[in-house]
């Protein structure tokens, strides 16, 4: 049997230096990312730009996964805020980008709004379950409207920044520069999230949510705030993504585009922002060198892949250096 | 009147190829506590497999009737040639762990696997003509119906019967449920647990691999057949409950009538009728109709 120790354990006191120490270097890394834009070739900015957008997606993802649950219907969100942004510009004439990205944003927390108090009371596999079928019923109703193009989606024009219009060289290094800074701010405000005391509480949850209750935390209002977090930054995500494209259509709310954002966060894990960025890199660049290089074979090279990340980094791949770090705090 | 009754016979027959899918879910969730997204994939392996084998059997001139034959000697092809291979080197080396990282293997398996029926058998559809011929036409008032569709009835109730008593009435039988209640219990009992582990999952593959078989003749064979059935034979296992046989049953009846309703009355909305059903079960029963409720850890 385990001896208890008379004096009470050390209580992890979050580090305060060190996180401003974590921010000023996010900031930093911002900055070289949007610099460095300037001298990559065209593909690399494309597929950096995915990535970042993509990765607010899977942002919230492991917002709630640190909570213990995994939504398979982030789709629903993404396509929200994509159509959302397609149409303003379309529609309503707005053309600024960091406009459309919160109007993405916004229009995905409205459509979120009323299912939060509803999925913040379920768990495990009937979360992940619920809110796929919400993203189904999505994809189900956008394929039926003709309005918004049916299956085949529609175009969207070249968005604008500050009252410029964008000039076709430029244009692609612009947005790539705005989703950049967009994702990193999110990201930023993530890592100050995740350590505030509703992060805190959300950890707590996955321990063990009916001791957070006892102690008089709410389960649900953490949950369902989350829930919400993760929608504003998926339509933002979304937003961002057609953008880029110039295109959307209903696959954005397809299973298996939920599937794709729920592979980044697990292959990021729960205990890193920076994995998660750097999972949905490594996603885009597996697939596109895999679709480049084995045409006919590029999911079954994505299915090998995941597999052994899976093997071999369980616990994603911000356990690379959080556990490490973690073990360091203790010693 | 017409139309309720092909509400009726279409629910019922697309329920029927989906109970015996979801069935084989239902049990592997129930076995390996694994959600196999990778169950549609089976589900078109098994299409594929009947497509080919029914179509060398033409070649031989066996007769029309030797089809049916060949639609379930494919179901025990796949089952055989692809259920050890999945469970021993792949699935194997991540049970206990989380259940949304198991979904996620599955994932990674439904993906390899889509390409590699794509490999074997090539984009262009097949089509499996012979069997639905077989069984001729029924008349019910003033409609035609075909009588695959009563046929395929016929083979979901059987298999579900079987299943049931081969679960409740047969040792092996009582040894899977003893491992579904508790793996451990049952290991220091003597049972091989990993042997029953292996059995299980590959009687859910043949489940899928049968239904994608029988339902060759109903549809294309082509790319993308998994796709819709995972998704499908989910919201079935959900509305039921997962790891229950009466749930798969009540399940694919629900969602069988739900989208022949939608289908005939209100087409609009066919695509997305089985995910509202869905959402409002689990709004309604949180772990689905037939789950019994689960003690919260303190």
């Amino acid at each position: 049997m385990q001896s208890i120790p008379l004096t009470p354990a050390p209580v992890a006191v979050p580090y305060a230096p060190r996180r401003t120490l974590a921010l000023l270097v996010g900031i930093a890394s911002i900055a070289a990312l949007i610099i460095g834009g300037a001298f990559m070739p065209r593909w690399l900015v494309f597929l950096l730009t995915m990535a970042a957008s993509h990765g607010l997606v899977s942002l919230g993802i492991v917002l709630l996964m640190r909570g213990g649950v995994v939504s398979f219907g982030q789709g629903l969100v993404f396509s929200v805020g994509g159509y959302a942004a397609a149409l303003t510009f379309n529609k309503l004439g707005i053309t600024d980008a960091l406009g459309l990205a919160l109007m993405g944003g916004v229009a995905a927390l409205v459509v979120a709004a009323p299912f939060a108090p509803l999925l913040a009371r379920y768990r495990g596999i009937f979360f992940a379950m619920l809110t796929l079928a919400l993203s189904m019923v999505c994809y189900g109703a956008l394929v039926k409207t003709n309005a918004l193009g049916g299956s085949d989606g529609f175009n969207m024009g070249r968005p604008t920044l500050f009252g410029q219009t964008l000039a076709d060289e430029r244009v692609a290094y612009v947005l790539y520069g705005v989703t950049i800074a967009v994702a990193g701010i999110f990201a930023l405000m993530a890592h100050v999230y995740f350590h505030s005391t509703r992060g805190l509480v959300t950890l707590a949850v996955r321990e063990n949510e009916l001791r957070v209750e006892y102690l008089g935390g709410s389960v649900k209002q953490a949950m369902g705030i989350n829930y919400l977090l993760a929608a504003f930054a998926g339509g933002v995500g979304g937003a961002l993504t057609v953008m880029s494209l110039g295109h959307i259509d209903p696959n954005f709310s397809f299973w298996t585009t939920s599937g794709e954002f729920v592979f980044v966060a697990i292959l990021a894990g729960w205990q890193s922002v920076l994995a998660v960025f750097i999972a949905s890199t490594l996603l885009e660049v597996v697939r596109s060198f895999s679709s480049l290089y084995f045409p006919n074979t590029w999911q079954l090279s994505l299915g090998l892949f995941l597999l052994v990340m899976i093997r071999f980094l369980p616990r994603g791949i911000g356990s690379l250096w959080v556990d490490r770090s973690a073990k360091g705090d203790r010693s | 009147m017409n139309t309720a009754i092909t509400i009726l016979i279409d629910g019922l027959s697309y329920a029927s190829w989906l109970f015996i899918v979801a069935l084989g879910l239902t049990l592997v969730f129930g076995v390996l506590k694994i959600l196999n997204i990778a169950h549609g994939s089976f589900y078109a392996l098994g299409a594929y497999a009947a497509a080919s084998l029914v179509g060398w059997f033409a070649t031989l001139n066996f007769a029309p009737q030797w089809s049916l034959v060949a639609m379930l000697l494919a179901a025990i092809a796949v089952a055989l040639i692809f259920a050890p291979l999945t469970e021993r080197y792949l699935l194997r080396f991540f049970y206990g762990r989380d259940e949304v990282l198991l979904v996620l293997v599955t994932y990674a398996l439904f993906l390899i696997l889509e390409d590699v029926t794509k490999l074997i058998w090539g984009a262009n559809p097949y089509y499996v003509s012979e069997p639905y011929a077989l069984f001729g036409n029924v008349e019910i008032g003033t409609q035609v119906y075909v009588g695959y569709d009563f046929m395929l009835m016929v083979i979901a109730v059987i298999v579900g019967l079987a299943v049931w008593w081969g679960l409740n009435c047969t040792r092996h039988g009582k040894i899977v449920l003893a491992v579904i209640h508790s793996e451990e219990v049952a290991a220091s009992m003597g049972v091989n647990v990993s042997r029953v582990y292996l059995l299980a999952f590959s009687a859910g593959i043949f489940l899928a691999a049968l239904g994608g078989a029988f339902t060759a003749p109903l549809i294309s064979v082509q790319p993308g057949v998994s796709v819709g059935v995972i998704i499908v034979s989910f919201a079935v296992v959900i509305i039921g409950g997962l790891g229950s046989i009466e749930g798969a049953a009540i399940g694919a009846l629900i969602v069988g009538l739900a989208r022949s309703f939608a289908v005939h009355v209100m087409p609009e909305i066919e695509l997305f009728s089985i995910y509202i059903v869905m959402a409002l079960v689990l709004i309604v029963r949180p772990e689905g109709l037939f789950q019994r409720i689960q003690a919260r850890k303190i």
